[in-house]
């Protein structure tokens, strides 16, 4: 075993890494959780915790790998969570299998939510910069608003749409109101898991993972660092942005409709320019590009807040010195000397063994 | 000798500025060629254009028969053309060997170890630091690299845009000395260089550009004696 990991290339030892890093975390939470170790507050977070991982992860696809600021990954999330609790209730009555149910409607949730990435690449492909990140910002708040005005519902005759109110809908007697508007999609069946999002988690580490580290993934990074050298050597820019931003919008539709099933009801507000700000708080944190550490940093930033409630009314204020002081420290020379020394250590190991 | 890149009239145009104005010229198989002139001459413009990573306004570049004018860049280079672009725009982040690989992207396949071979008998300092990243190579070091990496896609033509520019006065020549060799295996090349001096002794013909135009063409023989050009370029 140790010499098969010695021989493997640092990219897999590190990929395999990262996936022991989940699985181990996985294992210790199901166990606090089926030994009743776990508060109930905290227990409320795991399939948040696992939903804000995968859109961190997704999001350093976009941020990390290829370069662009992208402000609005919670309007993909958005985008996701509401097709999916619609989805999941129109599945209802044919499919009873609860998780078989669960995963069909993220399915959903992933696909609507990358045919919406599709109309946000045109500027992608264009833009750069500021005016990218300012242009994914209008997205994110463009989606908010509109799912603000829908209006679903079903009955026995299927699905029933509205931009009016709950009324023009127009639905039988038997007929049930989805989505309500402002006041967001009501009377979701939970149908969410610890186990679930664990699953999801690893599936969109083995997408992103394999990404990086294949042809279309260097070509990516190639444009990331430097968009003139790659296209000399034969790089598409268009099909491989396009590959990058609508696979990590898929992602973020599948991690929306995870999130959305482990409650009762949702919001469209819930997915505001501050959660898609929290999601690149993970990226910066993690470090762009570092999909280890994003998870950490996903993860931890969740919990905070939830540790911070003892500080009360200076929740926010602990809360903001803390990122502060991390990166701070994170970005010390002293800090990085530090951890430079063993990596050096590892590329001299390798050498000897090549 | 067959021709293996010809332009006709070319004009292209930044916005309202007007920086190349119907230039022509050709390069045969075999050569090496190059384009010399000042500052904002056209040279580089010219050079990007015949790549496609900009467009003309008028004119036509053709490539092995092939008229280059609709074609994205990306696909000129499965062409068979590769150019070096200005500035040593490496992949800074990766390694010397991973942008070595980069250069086979359009190619890829069995051929890559047999071509990093090729690429490292040329430039042994490559083979080296072939584990460094490209970031932490000299100035020197990156040409090279940019080089080596066009080198990978085996291009029937390479262009070169100002190999020298920033670099000190030894490595110039051993950079200079490499185009040579290049030249001697069979490879056609054209050149792009404010240094005229050093373009001029390597190559077969020259065009001097002048605000766009082409003021001047010849055997570099020629151009090296004659006296405009010296008064012009040289330096005396």
């Amino acid at each position: 075993m140790a010499t098969k990991l010695k021989r493997m290339a640092p990219s897999t030892r590190s990929s395999f890494l990262t996936y022991g890093m989940v699985i181990a975390a996985y294992v210790v939470m199901q166990a606090m959780l089926s030994g009743g170790l776990l508060t109930s507050s905290l227990k409320g977070m795991l399939v948040p915790i696992c939903a804000y991982v995968v859109m961190a992860v997704s999001l350093n696809l976009t941020v990390g790998i290829m370069g662009e600021l992208s402000l609005g990954h919670a309007g993909f999330m958005s985008v996701g969570a509401f097709t999916a609790v619609i989805a999941a209730a129109a599945l209802q009555n044919t499919v009873s299998n609860g998780p078989l149910r669960l995963v069909m409607s993220m399915a959903v949730g992933g696909v609507f939510a990358g045919l919406v990435s599709l109309i946000v690449v045109v500027p992608v492909l264009r833009l750069r910069g500021d005016y990218l990140a300012i242009v994914t910002l209008a997205f994110g708040e463009i989606i908010k608003n509109i799912i603000n005005c829908v209006y679903v519902g079903m009955d026995g005759t299927g699905l029933h749409f509205s931009m009016k109110d709950a009324a023009s809908l127009g639905m039988a007697a038997d007929g049930k109101v989805l989505l309500q508007g402002p006041m967001g999609a009501v009377g979701i069946q939970k149908l969410s898991t610890l186990t679930a999002g664990f699953l999801l988690i690893m599936l969109t580490l083995a997408v992103v993972l394999n990404f990086i580290h294949s042809r279309a993934g260097r070509a990516v990074m190639a444009l990331r660092d430097n968009r003139i050298a790659a296209e000399s050597v034969g790089i598409s820019p268009t099909r491989y942005k396009m590959m990058a931003f609508v696979t990590s919008a898929v992602l973020a539709g599948l991690a929306g409709g995870l999130y959305a099933m482990n409650f009762s009801s949702i919001l469209a507000k819930k997915f505001d320019f501050n959660t898609s700000i929290l999601i690149l708080v993970f990226v910066v944190l993690g470090g762009m590009g570092n999909i280890r550490c994003s998870i950490i940093a996903a993860a931890a930033l969740t919990v905070l807040p939830e540790l911070l409630r003892q500080f009360a009314d200076y929740r926010m204020l602990v809360y903001a010195i803390v990122l502060i002081l991390v990166m701070i420290f994170t970005n010390n020379p002293a800090y990085k000397a530090f951890f430079a020394r063993f990596r050096f250590r590892r590329k001299t190991a390798g050498k000897e063994t090549a | 000798m067959s021709t293996i890149l010809s332009v006709e009239n070319l004009n292209v145009a930044y916005g309202s500025i007007h920086a190349v104005k119907g230039v022509s010229f050709d390069v045969n198989e075999g050569e090496i060629v190059t384009l010399i002139g000042a500052n904002g001459a056209g040279k580089s413009t010219t050079l990007n254009t015949i790549a496609g990573l900009l467009r003309g306004k008028s004119g036509s570049v053709t490539f092995m028969g092939e008229d280059l004018g609709k074609i994205p860049p990306h696909k000129i280079v499965s062409r068979g053309m590769a150019l070096v672009p200005e500035g040593r725009r490496v992949f800074l982040q990766m390694s010397v060997q991973e942008n070595l690989e980069m250069g086979a992207y359009t190619k890829g396949g069995a051929g890559v170890p047999a071509d990093l071979e090729m690429v490292y008998d040329l430039f042994p300092r490559l083979k080296e630091r072939r584990r460094q990243v490209a970031g932490t190579l000299s100035g020197g070091e990156q040409q090279m690299l940019a080089m080596g990496r066009a080198l990978m896609s085996h291009p029937k033509l390479l262009m070169l845009d100002e190999p020298s520019m920033g670099l000190a006065p030894i490595l110039v020549e051993q950079i200079f000395e490499i185009i040579q060799n290049l030249h001697k295996a069979g490879s056609t090349i054209l050149l792009v260089e404010q240094n005229a001096q050093a373009a001029l002794s390597i190559a077969d013909r020259g065009y001097v550009l002048e605000t766009g135009k082409i003021v001047t063409t010849g055997p570099s023989g020629e151009l090296l004696a004659s006296a405009a050009i010296k008064k012009a370029y040289l330096g005396g």
